[in-house]
C-alpha cells in the first residue's frame, strides 16, 4: 500500500453485508463475526436485500451483470454507518473497484461514498475495535492463509496474523511461500483447473507440512479451495490432515472456550 | 510457412493442451520453480528498504509515464537528434516492415552474416527467420538466446532465454550440436560458447541489438547487458542495427539512472549489469573503433492502437524486467512456452491481446488468479490486475462503456451460454426477494461457477477438490431469525413491563 490508512475511532452501530459465499456455505463464520462485533458493544444492521458484491461477473469481464448487482447493494446502507466484510476479497471489489465500475453513471457518488466505507472484518476488530482476546482455548497449533485481496489490494497481510498472535495458546506455524496464491481465483479454478490444481495442491502439500492441525482463513473462497483439495488429497492416501476454519468462527470460539 | 503466419506473433496451437504437456513435465516443473526462487530471492535483497523501494518505483512510474504522455513528440526528437548524430533512423508499421528495412540495409552491404545481441522485439518480429529465409545466417550471441537457437526453440522468459533448461540438458544441447564435452561446470560451458561465439563476431558483417532505453534530449540509444555481447554486436561488425519498440524512448539522460537501477534490481538484482551501453553515433573521424554505419529501427506493431486508451496505455510503460513473471505463481508452474507467444507471463497476458488481437490471444487474460504478485512487484507500477480485467472485458464485449474500444477482437469470446448465464446471474442477484427465495444449490453453481455448468457440471472443480457442502441455513434466514426471536424477547419484556 502507497499510503498509511487512518482508522475511525469504534461506532456505535456498523452494516454487516455477510457475501453469497458465507451466506451459503459458512453462515456461522458470518454470525460469528456479527457475534465478535456485538461484543464489542457495536450494533449490527444485516440488510435482508444483500446478495453478492458482484465479484463473480466482474472478474469474468461481464461488467454491465456486476453494476446491475453492485447498484443494488448501493441502495442498502442509506445511514453513514461503516460497512463491514468478512471477506479480503469482497471487501476489495467494494472498497477498489465500484467507484470505477460505476464511473460515468448516475451512482458514481455514491458508490464512492460507499467504498470510502468498507471495512474487511479483522481489519475492523483490529484496527477500529482495537480487540482484546482472553484465549479460552486449549492449546492449538495453527496456520494462515490471507488472501491475495487482502494482502494485496486491501494491504492487510499483518492482520490476521497480529490478531492470532494475540492468543495465549496459540502457536502460529509459517507455511513455505506464504505470500503465494492458493489457486482459487474464482471462475479460474473452473477456467483453467490444471493450473488451479497445481497451484492449491502445493499449497496443501506447504500446509501439511507444518503439522498445523487447523487453517485459519479470513476469506472463504480460499478456504473452500485449499479444504477441498486437502481432503480428496487425504481421500486418495496422502498426508494433508487439517481442518480450514475462518479466522472469525476462530476467533469467537478461542474467546467462549468452546 | 509464410512469415506472416509466425508461430510466435499468434499463438501456437490451443492453450489448455501446452498447459496440460508442462504441467505434467517434472523437468519443467522443477526447472521454473528452482529458477523463479532464486530470482525472487535476490531481488528481495536487492531491495533491502520498502520505502526506498517505493519511492523509486513511484518516481520511474512517473518518467515512464511522462514519456508516454508526449511519446509523438519525444520520437521526432529522438529522430532529429540521431539523425544529426550520423544515426539513419526508420520507422516501421509492424514486424514485417521492419524485417525488411534490416533486410534491405544487409542486401545494401552485401551481408551474408549477421549477429545478434539480445532483443525480444526481433523475437516478436521473427528477425532470425526471415533473414534466414533470404538467405542471411543470424546468429544470437546472448548465451541463453544461443542456448534457444542451437535447441530450436524460442525464450521462455523475457530476462532469461533459456531459464528452462538445466546445467545437465545444457550441457548434452552442446555436446550435441557443437562438440564440446559433456559436463556439468558451468563456467567451463560458458567459456566453450563464448569462444565458439568469439569466433563469428570476427566474420559478422551487421550486428544487430535491441534498446533498452531511447534518449530524446540526446539521441542516446542505452543498451543493458551482462555478457559484453551487446558491445561486441554493436562495436565490432561495420554495421550496428538498433531494433525498439517505440514506447521505449525516455526524455532525458536524468530519467535513465532510476529506470536502470529498478530495472537491473528487479530483473536478476544486480544493482548494476556488467556492461551498460550508450550508443549515439557511429565511429567519427579518428576514432578507432565503432560501426561505420548505425541504424535505428523503430517498431510499432500494435503500440500505437494501445497508446489511444488512456488505462491499456499503461501497457507501455513496461521495461522488460520480467519480475512479474518470476513472481507468478503460473508462469511458474507452466514455464514461458506454454504461453505460446513472444512475451509469456503477466506482462505476456496484457501485451499479446494487442499484439495478436484478442481472438487469437483468448485464453490469456483468464489465465490469472488475480493474486496481484506482478503488480507488487512491477518497477514500474503497471496495474497488471487491473489490465487483465479490463481484458477479460474486452474479450466478452462486458461493458457496454467500451463498445468503441480500441482492442482487436474485442468481444472474441462472447459466445455460448455464458452471456445468458450471466444474465439470469445478474436477476437473481439484484432482488433481494429473488436470491432469498433461489434455489438453494442452483443459486450458487449458477453464481459462481457458470464455465462449470457449461461444460461438465462441477468436474473441473472436482478434478482435485471434493465437492463444497452447501449450509442447511444461509446467513439470512439465522439473522432473521434472531430478529424474530429478539423482537419477541422485546414484545414480552413490554407486556410484562405493563402488568
Amino acid at each position: 500500500m502507497s499510503s498509511i490508512k487512518l482508522y475511525p475511532p469504534k461506532p456505535k452501530k456498523v452494516y454487516f453485508f455477510g457475501t453469497c459465499l458465507v451466506d451459503l456455505f459458512y453462515p456461522d463464520a458470518g454470525m460469528a463475526g456479527i457475534q465478535l462485533l456485538e461484543r464489542e458493544g457495536i450494533e449490527v444492521i444485516f440488510p435482508q436485500d444483500q446478495t453478492c458484491c458482484g465479484q463473480p461477473a466482474y472478474t469474468s469481464g461481464y461488467h454491465d451483470q456486476a453494476r446491475e448487482v453492485a447498484a443494488a447493494q448501493l441502495a442498502l446502507f442509506p445511514e453513514d454507518y461503516l460497512i463491514v466484510l468478512p471477506s479480503g476479497s469482497c471487501a476489495g471489489m467494494m472498497r477498489e473497484h465500484y467507484p470505477e465500475l460505476f464511473a460515468g453513471y448516475p451512482e458514481e457518488a455514491l458508490a464512492r461514498e460507499i467504498s470510502g466505507r468498507i471495512y474487511e472484518l479483522t481489519e475492523f476488530l483490529l484496527h477500529v475495535c482495537h480487540m482484546q482476546i482472553e484465549d479460552k482455548g486449549e492449546p492449538v497449533r495453527v496456520a494462515m492463509h490471507t488472501s491475495c485481496s487482502a494482502r494485496r489490494e486491501m494491504g492487510l497481510g499483518d492482520v490476521g496474523p497480529s490478531l492470532l498472535g494475540k492468543m495465549a495458546h496459540v502457536e502460529v506455524v509459517e507455511q513455505e511461500r506464504i505470500k503465494e496464491c492458493c489457486g482459487f481465483g474464482g471462475a479460474f479454478s473452473v477456467r483453467h483447473p490444471e493450473i488451479s490444481e497445481a497451484m492449491v495442491t502445493d499449497k496443501v502439500a506447504a500446509i501439511a507440512a507444518t503439522g498445523a492441525d487447523t487453517l485459519i482463513t479470513s476469506d472463504c473462497g480460499c478456504m473452500m479451495n485449499i479444504t477441498g483439495a486437502a481432503e480428496q488429497m487425504e481421500n486418495q492416501g496422502q498426508d494433508s490432515h487439517f481442518k480450514g476454519e475462518h479466522i472469525a468462527s476462530f476467533l469467537w470460539r478461542r474467546c467462549h472456550g468452546s | 510457412m509464410g512469415h506472416n503466419a509466425s508461430p510466435q506473433q499468434n499463438g501456437v496451437g490451443e492453450f489448455h493442451p501446452r498447459v496440460h504437456d508442462a504441467i505434467t513435465n517434472p523437468q519443467i516443473r522443477a526447472n521454473f520453480r528452482k529458477a523463479m526462487d532464486g530470482l525472487m530471492e535476490k531481488r528481495q535483497q536487492a531491495f533491502p528498504s520498502d520505502e526506498e523501494l517505493e519511492r523509486t518505483r513511484e518516481l520511474a512510474a512517473a518518467i515512464r509515464l511522462r514519456a508516454l504522455s508526449k511519446l509523438p513528440e519525444l520520437l521526432e526528437k529522438l529522430e532529429a537528434n540521431l539523425i544529426a548524430q550520423g544515426v539513419k533512423v526508420h520507422w516501421a508499421e509492424n514486424g514485417d516492415e521492419a524485417c525488411k528495412i534490416i533486410l534491405d540495409i544487409c542486401n545494401g552491404k552485401n551481408a551474408k552474416s549477421v549477429i545478434k545481441g539480445k532483443s525480444m522485439v526481433s523475437e516478436e518480429m521473427e528477425l532470425n527467420h526471415y533473414l534466414e529465409e533470404h538467405g542471411i545466417e543470424a546468429l544470437e550471441s546472448d548465451l541463453g538466446e544461443y542456448i534457444v537457437q542451437l535447441a530450436e526453440e524460442t525464450p521462455s522468459h523475457i530476462i532469461m532465454p533459456a531459464i528452462h533448461k538445466n546445467t545437465e540438458q545444457i550441457s548434452d544441447l552442446l555436446h550435441e550440436k557443437t562438440g564440446t564435452q559433456k559436463s556439468r561446470d558451468v563456467e567451463y560451458l560458458t567459456a566453450e560458447a563464448r569462444q565458439q561465439l568469439r569466433e563469428r563476431f570476427e566474420k559478422a558483417d551487421v550486428g544487430v541489438s535491441g534498446v533498452n532505453f531511447a534518449v530524446a534530449e540526446t539521441g542516446t540509444l542505452c543498451l543493458v547487458e551482462n555478457e559484453g555481447n551487446g558491445r561486441l554486436t554493436t562495436t565490432v561488425p561495420p554495421v550496428h542495427i538498433a531494433v525498439t519498440g517505440i514506447e521505449k524512448v525516455v526524455e532525458n539522460l536524468e530519467d535513465v539512472a532510476p529506470l536502470l537501477s529498478l530495472l537491473t534490481r528487479s530483473a536478476t538484482g544486480q544493482h548494476i549489469t556488467t556492461y551498460f551501453n550508450m550508443i549515439s553515433s557511429p565511429r567519427k573521424e579518428g576514432e578507432l573503433d565503432g560501426p561505420e554505419e548505425v541504424h535505428l529501427v523503430l517498431v510499432d506493431g500494435g503500440r500505437s492502437n494501445i497508446y489511444q486508451d488512456d488505462e491499456l496505455l499503461d501497457t507501455l510503460r513496461c521495461i522488460r524486467c520480467g519480475a512479474c513473471m518470476n513472481h507468478c505463481p503460473v508462469y511458474t508452474r507452466i514455464g514461458g512456452h506454454a504461453y505460446g507467444y513472444t512475451y509469456p507471463g503477466p506482462i505476456g497476458k496484457i501485451l499479446m491481446p494487442h499484439l495478436a488481437g484478442l481472438d487469437d490471444a483468448k485464453d490469456l487474460p483468464s489465465a490469472s488468479s488475480l493474486c496481484g504478485a506482478c503488480g507488487e512487484v512491477c518497477p514500474v507500477k503497471i496495474p497488471i490486475p487491473k489490465l487483465l480485467v479490463r481484458l477479460r472485458e474486452e474479450s466478452v464485449a462486458g461493458d457496454h462503456r467500451h463498445d468503441n474500444s480500441v482492442v482487436k477482437g474485442r468481444g472474441a469470446k462472447r459466445k455460448g451460454m455464458e452471456p445468458l448465464i450471466w444474465k439470469g446471474w445478474a436477476k437473481m442477484h439484484k432482488h433481494g426477494g429473488l436470491y432469498r427465495s433461489g434455489t438453494g444449490l442452483a443459486t450458487v453453481l449458477w453464481g459462481l461457477l457458470p464455465d462449470a455448468l457449461l461444460s461438465k457440471g462441477m468436474g473441473a472443480w472436482m478434478s482435485c477438490r471434493t465437492m463444497p457442502k452447501l449450509a442447511k441455513t444461509t446467513l439470512h434466514q439465522q439473522m432473521k431469525t434472531r430478529q424474530q426471536v429478539q423482537a419477541s424477547d422485546n414484545n414480552q419484556r413490554e407486556n410484562a413491563g405493563d402488568l
